[in-house]
């Protein structure tokens, strides 16, 4: 690492640039917004009403024919935290902030999924809101026949339903089973029934100060 | 272009019309029949209901999830050090293969860049864990079609690669040995000469099975021209590893992306088969043990010296922002894409395991075929219920 950082150099990754004009081409207002880390990864977010188009767009326009995953995103923060607390005592306040990820949104989630194009070798992450009174999106098994089983495992997890999905039984849980376990509000009862002991496999070094980490983040000594 | 799922549903129905004419002239009645989900032939608990018209089977279903252990929900609540020790148990057969995408991923988000011996000894290990496994599969194979002797084949010479795997990281199963920025510990002393060693043995092995599976003429006629998977289809299901292979799809994520391991340094062929039948994917895997245990052999001539740890900080914090990273694991694509909010644990981890996608194609591909080829084609398509179920 040198001590004086250059300016970051101006790199054009111009299959990923490619993916991103033709889906604006295609797609038109529909597409909302796109990153680009050069030679390394592209997302892209489509407003909800383009969300199977886009996936067509994608499939024969892109030709990202490999269909890898399809899942969601609750950006809540979770009023549990990381499930330390006591669970006899009420809830501390926590910041419920809904603040996105890459290529931003709107909505408490949003549904990701992410294709592959197996001759460029690059895969894209396409995301979209779904809005928060009633969770709901084109179903993409007419696109990908692959994402049948990713959108039932989404709307058993998530409460998301997918508009067109030929049968949304649930996978794994009971079919009377309330609540959808991945929603952040959701709580993880293993942590309610018994307190977390904590982090206990962080152990001091002697001459270590309990508070201040040996190790600062950026890896300069403290 | 017609969708493929209007495709599939006009087959459907003109293979339901030919039924019910047949049905009319020989009377049939339809039949439900379960198998599981304890069934040797689902490795784990896995439910397959079929319907059957005669021997033949009209619609298919599986029923997974009897061993969801929700460890997308539990990541959520552990540090990103701790989350090795879940993910292990994804793929129990392969199970260092589940650590590295993770750990890569979390690399990624950091910058932090594992030093070259530690990337050498990963993708040894990572090779390693394809053996333990796919030999495994290579043995199984035999009892799922009758042939009772490679099983015990398989099983003898596995335990040479878990001996191998205990003796660097200490747990035969389990190893929970890579960290962010490089690994646990180095290599024992001794340990490069034995691999070699076994490495031996293991392609002896691997010619062992061959002659006695794959040249077999009862194995060919039960495998060969039952459950062919098209490569457009494979690829519309998101198949991955060697069932997309033996589908035609050269497509192997070892060779055709960047990642910090040493898959570029070493000169290894990417087996594809044009048939997509269940022989080919058994195949496709017989060879690709055979060209892990060449990997090895190639990367224990030039194992960098140096450290096996980077300098991360003994508080691991991830910055803000998301990342996706998978590889080339023993039963596919294996990948996850991590969401961190600059906490000590990731905020979200999707986890895109490979045999629910490979899974997910089995209504699809038992549609039509015979109650016996519906166990060959599932031990085929070699799926673990770890796997499936996270």
């Amino acid at each position: 690492m040198s001590d004086t950082p250059s300016a970051p150099e101006l790199v054009h990754d111009t299959t990923r640039e490619g993916v991103v004009t033709a889906m604006r081409a295609a797609l038109g207002e529909g597409l909302i917004d796109s990153m680009i880390k050069p030679n390394d990864d592209v997302w892209v977010r489509v407003s909800a009403d383009a969300w199977q188009q886009a996936g067509r767009v994608l499939r024969d326009t892109v030709g990202c024919e490999y269909f890898c995953f399809l899942s969601a995103i609750d950006w809540l923060p979770s009023p549990y935290g990381r499930g330390e607390d006591d669970p006899t005592a009420p809830l501390p306040e926590r910041d419920s902030t809904i603040k996105q990820g890459y290529t931003g949104g709107s909505t408490r989630m949003q549904v990701f999924a992410r294709v592959t194009n197996l001759q460029k070798h690059f895969g894209v992450t396409i995301k979209a809101d779904v809005p928060d009174s009633e969770p709901s999106i084109d179903s993409w098994v007419t696109v990908y026949a692959g994402a049948n089983w990713h959108e039932r495992e989404c709307h058993e997890m998530f409460g998301i339903d997918f508009n067109g999905h030929p049968d949304l039984r649930n996978m794994y849980l009971p079919t009377d089973f309330e609540g959808y376990p991945l929603r952040k509000d959701f709580p993880l009862l293993a942590r309610m029934v018994k307190p977390w002991p904590g982090i206990v496999d962080v152990e001091l070094l002697p001459g270590d100060d309990a508070d201040e980490p040996a190790v600062s983040i950026e890896g300069e000594p403290a | 272009m017609t969708d493929l799922a209007d495709r599939q549903k006009l087959s459907y129905i003109a293979a339901q019309a030919a039924d019910a004419r047949l049905n009319v002239e020989l009377e049939t009645e339809g039949m439900t029949l379960n198998i599981g989900p304890q069934h040797p032939a689902t490795h784990g608990t896995l439910r397959i209901i079929v319907r059957l018209d005669g021997e033949q089977v009209i619609w298919a279903e599986p029923g997974a999830g009897y061993m969801h252990r929700g460890y997308e929900k539990l990541t959520e609540v552990r540090t990103f050090p701790q989350v090795t020790a879940l993910v292990n148990r994804i793929d129990w057969l392969g199970s260092f293969a589940n650590e590295v995408p993770f750990i890569l991923a979390a690399e990624k988000l950091m910058d932090v860049e594992a030093p070259p011996r530690a990337q050498w000894i990963r993708t040894i290990l990572f090779e390693l864990s394809r053996i333990a496994n796919v030999s495994l599969f290579l043995g199984d194979l035999g009892v799922q079609l009758g042939a009772i002797t490679p099983v015990f084949m398989a099983f003898r010479d596995r335990e040479y690669v878990l001996n191998l795997i205990e003796s660097a990281t200490g747990g035969r199963f389990h190893p929970n040995f890579d960290r962010i920025g490089g690994l646990k510990e180095d290599l024992p002393a001794g340990w490069i000469t034995e691999t070699k060693q076994v490495m031996k043995k293991l392609r002896n092995f691997c010619d062992e099975i061959e002659n006695l599976l794959f040249g077999n003429e009862i194995f060919q006629s039960r495998l060969r021209g039952i459950g062919v998977i098209p490569a457009e289809v494979a690829k519309q299901y998101g198949l991955s590893g060697a069932n997309l292979r033996a589908s035609g799809v050269d497509w192997d994520l070892r060779r055709d992306q960047k990642l910090p391991l040493a898959y570029d340094k070493v000169d290894f062929k990417v087996w594809t088969h044009p048939d997509g039948d269940s022989f080919a994917r058994c195949w496709i895997r017989l060879q690709e043990t055979r060209e892990a245990t060449k990997i090895v052999d190639q990367l224990l001539e030039g194992i960098p010296s140096g450290s096996v740890m980077a300098k991360v900080p003994r508080i691991i914090k991830v910055p803000e922002g998301e990342a996706w990273v998978s590889t080339e694991n023993p039963l596919g694509e294996m990948g996850y894409y991590v969401v961190s909010k600059g906490d000590l644990g990731p905020f979200r981890v999707k986890i895109r395991s490979a045999s629910f996608n490979n899974i997910s194609i089995v209504p699809w591909v038992l549609r039509g075929v015979y109650v016996p080829d519906v166990i060959s084609i599932l031990a085929s398509l070699y799926f673990i219920l770890g796997d499936i179920d996270r």
